[in-house]
C-alpha cells in the first residue's frame, strides 16, 4: 500500500455571526454552537458551590473578589488604555467604608455594602482624576503607589484600627448569601461590561485608547468619558472589598495588600486580554492554587508574577482565546 | 464688499525647544471662504493649525473665533464651537466599520444639542453622512472595516468625521497627499460642494495646482513666518515666495 503524506488542516466554522456586520442567526444549530460554552460556564459556575465544603467555598468567595477586580482591571487596560495597577485601593476604599458603617454604626451588611460601593467609586476616583492626563506607565506607577500611601496613612495616624484593623464585625447572613452573592456580582458585571464596550461609550473609550487625538478633534471630552470609565471599574472593585470585609467580619491594613493588585493581573493575562470572561476565568483557577500555597506567604506574589511571565512570554493571548480559537476551528486531515 | 470675519488669529507664536515653529502670525478668515496655506516642510504649518484647534498652546498670541476669544481652550470645546480639523497622519479605528468611526463625532455636545429629538438611529445618520461623501452604500462600502478600504475612502472618512460635527470652519491639513490624480479628482466636486453650503475652509497643500482650482486666497509660510498673502496669482509672483518655497522645490 503506498503511502500517503498526510497534513492537518485547520478551518474556521462559518457561522456568520462571529464576522463583523449583521447577521441573522438561520438555524437551531448555529444558536446552541453560540450559547452552549456560555451556558456551561454561567451554569458551571452557579452549581459549583453545591460541591464544595464550607472551606473551599470559602474560596471560591474568595476567586470571585479576584475575578471582579480582573474586570476592572481588563475593562480599563484593553478598553480604555489604563492600565492600573491600584487594585488593592478599590477593596480598601470599599472594604474600610463598609466595615467602618457597621463597626461604628452598626447598619447591617446589606445597607453597608451599596454604600460602600458607590462612596468607595467616588473616593477611588477622586484620587484617580489627577493621574488621568498621565500616559502609560506612568498612570501605572502613580495608581501602584495609591493603596501604599493609604496603608502609610492608616498607619501613621492609627486611624480606623491603625495596625490592628477592626475585627468583629457583621457577616452576610448565611454562607449561601454569601457564595451567590459574589457569583451573582461576577456574573451580572461580566455581562454589563460586555454589553458595555459595544455600545457608544464603549466604542468612544476604545477610540481614546486607539487615537485620543481625532476624538479630541471630534468634540469629546476624552477626560470625562476616562473618569466614567475609572468609575466602573472603582464600582465594581469597591463592591467586592466591601464583601470581603463581611465575608471576614474584619477590616485592616491587608486589604490594601499587593495581592489585589497583582493577582488579578495575573490572571487577566492568563486568562487573554480583552476577553473579560478570560480574567474570571484565570481568577477561579488562581485562587485555589494561592490558597494552597498560603503557608508560603508573601512569597506567592512571586509566583503570580512569575506565572504572569510564563503567559507573556509563552501564550500571550492567553488560554481563553486559545480555546475560543480552537472552538471556532475544526481540523482534518489531508492528504497532499 | 468684504466678508463678515469667522477667525482671526493674532500674532500667534509657538517655540519648540529653541525652534520657532510659527513666528508672530496674523491672519483673519473671511466666512464662505476657502483659504490655501502653503510653504515648504518644516514651515510650521500643522503646528499653525495644532495652534489655533487648541491641540498646541501658544506662546503668545490670540486665536478669536465668531468674536470669542477662544486661546488656550480645550481642543474638544473648540470643536463643538464648530471649528474642525482633519490630521496630517490619519489613524481612523481600523477595526471599526467604517461607519462606526462616525459613532464619535456624533456623540458629541454640538451634535446632541443641534440633532435633539430627530437623531433617531444614529448608525443611520453616520451612513447617510458617508453615503454624501462618496461612500456607495449599494456596494456596502460604509459597513466595510476601516481598515481594509484605500487611501482615498480614509481621506474622506477623515472629512466625513469633521462633517458629523456639522462644523462651519474645517481645517484640512494636507488632505491631498498620498492621493492619485483620479483620487483627488473625486475629491474636489465634494470640497466644492462645501463651499457652495457656506462651509468655511482653510487647505494645507503641497499639491498647488489642485489647491488654486479652490482657494480664494493663499497664505505662504516659511520658517515659521507667513511671508505671503492674497489671491494665488499674485502670491506665486511674489519674489520671496519663488526663492522660499519654489527655489526649495527644485533643489530637490
Ligand atoms: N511637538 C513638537 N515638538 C517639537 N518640535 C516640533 C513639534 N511639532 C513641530 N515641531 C517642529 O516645528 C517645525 C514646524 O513643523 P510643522 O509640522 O508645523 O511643519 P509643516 O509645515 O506642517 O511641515 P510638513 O509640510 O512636513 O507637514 C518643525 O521644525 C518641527 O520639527
Ligand atoms: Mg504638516
Amino acid at each position: 500500500m503506498p503511502k500517503t503524506a498526510r497534513r492537518k488542516k485547520r478551518l474556521d466554522r462559518s457561522v456568520k455571526v462571529r464576522t463583523e456586520g449583521l447577521y441573522a442567526l438561520t438555524s437551531w444549530s448555529e444558536i446552541t454552537y453560540l450559547l452552549l460554552p456560555r451556558l456551561v460556564l454561567i451554569m458551571g459556575l452557579l452549581s459549583l458551590p453545591f460541591f464544595l465544603d464550607m472551606y473551599w467555598q470559602r474560596v471560591l468567595c474568595a476567586a470571585g473578589i479576584y475575578g471582579l477586580l480582573a474586570l476592572g482591571f481588563d475593562f480599563l487596560a484593553e478598553f480604555v488604555g489604563l492600565v492600573c495597577l491600584g487594585g488593592a485601593f478599590f477593596i480598601g476604599a470599599g472594604g474600610y467604608i463598609s466595615g467602618l458603617l457597621n463597626a461604628y454604626l452598626g447598619l447591617s451588611p446589606l445597607v453597608c455594602i451599596p454604600i460602600a460601593t458607590v462612596a468607595g467609586a467616588v473616593i477611588s476616583t477622586l484620587v484617580l482624576v489627577p493621574a488621568l492626563r498621565l500616559r502609560g506607565i506612568y498612570f501605572a506607577i502613580v495608581s501602584f503607589m495609591f493603596p501604599l500611601f493609604a496603608v502609610y496613612i492608616i498607619v501613621a495616624l492609627s486611624a480606623f484600627g491603625g495596625t490592628e484593623g477592626i475585627s468583629a464585625l457583621d457577616n452576610l447572613p448565611n454562607q449561601w448569601v454569601e457564595v451567590y452573592l459574589i457569583l451573582a456580582a461576577v456574573l451580572v458585571s461580566l455581562f454589563l461590561l460586555r454589553r458595555l464596550v459595544d455600545e457608544d461609550m464603549g466604542l468612544i473609550l476604545r477610540a481614546i485608547k486607539d487615537n485620543d487625538q481625532a476624538v479630541k478633534a471630534s468634540g469629546i471630552s476624552i477626560t470625562t468619558y476616562k473618569i466614567r470609565a475609572v468609575f466602573i471599574a472603582a464600582l465594581i472593585g469597591c463592591f467586592g472589598g466591601a464583601y470581603l470585609t463581611h465575608l471576614y467580619g474584619w477590616l485592616g491594613i491587608s486589604l490594601f495588600g499587593m495581592d489585589f493588585s497583582i493577582l488579578p493581573i495575573a490572571a487577566t493575562v492568563m486568562g487573554g486580554m480583552g476577553t473579560l470572561a478570560g480574567g474570571v476565568l484565570g481568577a477561579l483557577l488562581l485562587t485555589p492554587l494561592s490558597e494552597a500555597l498560603r503557608g508560603f506567604g508573601q512569597l506567592r506574589v512571586v509566583l503570580y508574577c512569575f506565572i504572569l511571565l510564563l503567559f507573556i512570554v509563552y501564550k500571550p493571548e492567553g488560554f481563553l482565546s486559545y480555546f475560543q480559537r480552537k472552538y471556532h476551528q475544526f481540523e482534518l486531515w489531508e492528504e497532499v | 464688499m468684504k466678508a463678515e470675519v469667522i477667525l482671526e488669529v493674532n500674532s500667534i507664536s509657538k517655540t519648540f525647544g529653541g525652534v520657532h515653529a510659527v513666528s508672530d502670525v496674523s491672519f483673519a478668515l473671511g466666512k464662505g471662504e476657502v483659504l490655501g496655506i502653503i510653504g515648504p516642510n518644516g514651515s510650521g504649518k500643522t503646528t499653525l493649525v495644532n495652534l489655533i484647534t487648541g491641540f498646541v498652546q501658544p506662546d503668545s498670541g490670540k486665536v478669536i473665533f465668531k468674536a470669542s476669544d477662544i486661546t488656550g481652550m480645550p481642543s474638544y470645546k473648540i470643536a463643538n464651537l464648530g471649528l474642525t480639523r482633519t490630521f496630517q497622519v490619519m489613524r481612523p479605528y481600523y477595526s471599526l466599520p467604517a461607519f462606526k468611526n462616525l459613532i464619535i463625532p456624533l456623540n458629541s455636545p454640538r451634535v446632541k444639542k443641534t440633532r435633539s429629538g430627530r437623531l433617531g438611529d444614529i448608525d443611520a445618520v453616520a451612513i447617510d453622512i458617508l453615503e454624501e461623501i462618496g461612500f456607495e452604500r449599494d456596494a456596502r462600502v460604509p459597513y466595510k472595516p476601516a481598515g481594509s478600504l484605500p487611501l482615498g475612502y480614509l481621506k474622506r472618512l477623515e472629512l466625513a468625521r469633521c462633517l458629523a460635527l456639522s462644523p462651519e470652519v474645517i481645517i484640512c491639513d494636507e488632505i491631498f497627499s498620498g492621493l492619485s490624480m483620479s483620487e483627488i479628482a473625486g475629491l474636489l466636486p465634494l470640497l466644492e460642494k462645501l463651499q457652495m453650503q457656506g462651509v468655511t475652509l482653510v487647505m494645507i497643500e503641497h499639491r498647488l495646482r489642485e489647491l488654486f482650482r479652490l482657494a480664494d486666497r493663499v497664505i505662504v509660510m516659511n520658517f515659521g513666518q507667513k511671508i505671503a498673502d492674497g489671491i494665488p496669482e499674485d502670491v506665486m509672483e511674489d519674489e520671496e515666495v519663488k526663492k522660499a518655497y519654489l527655489g526649495r522645490e527644485r533643489k530637490k
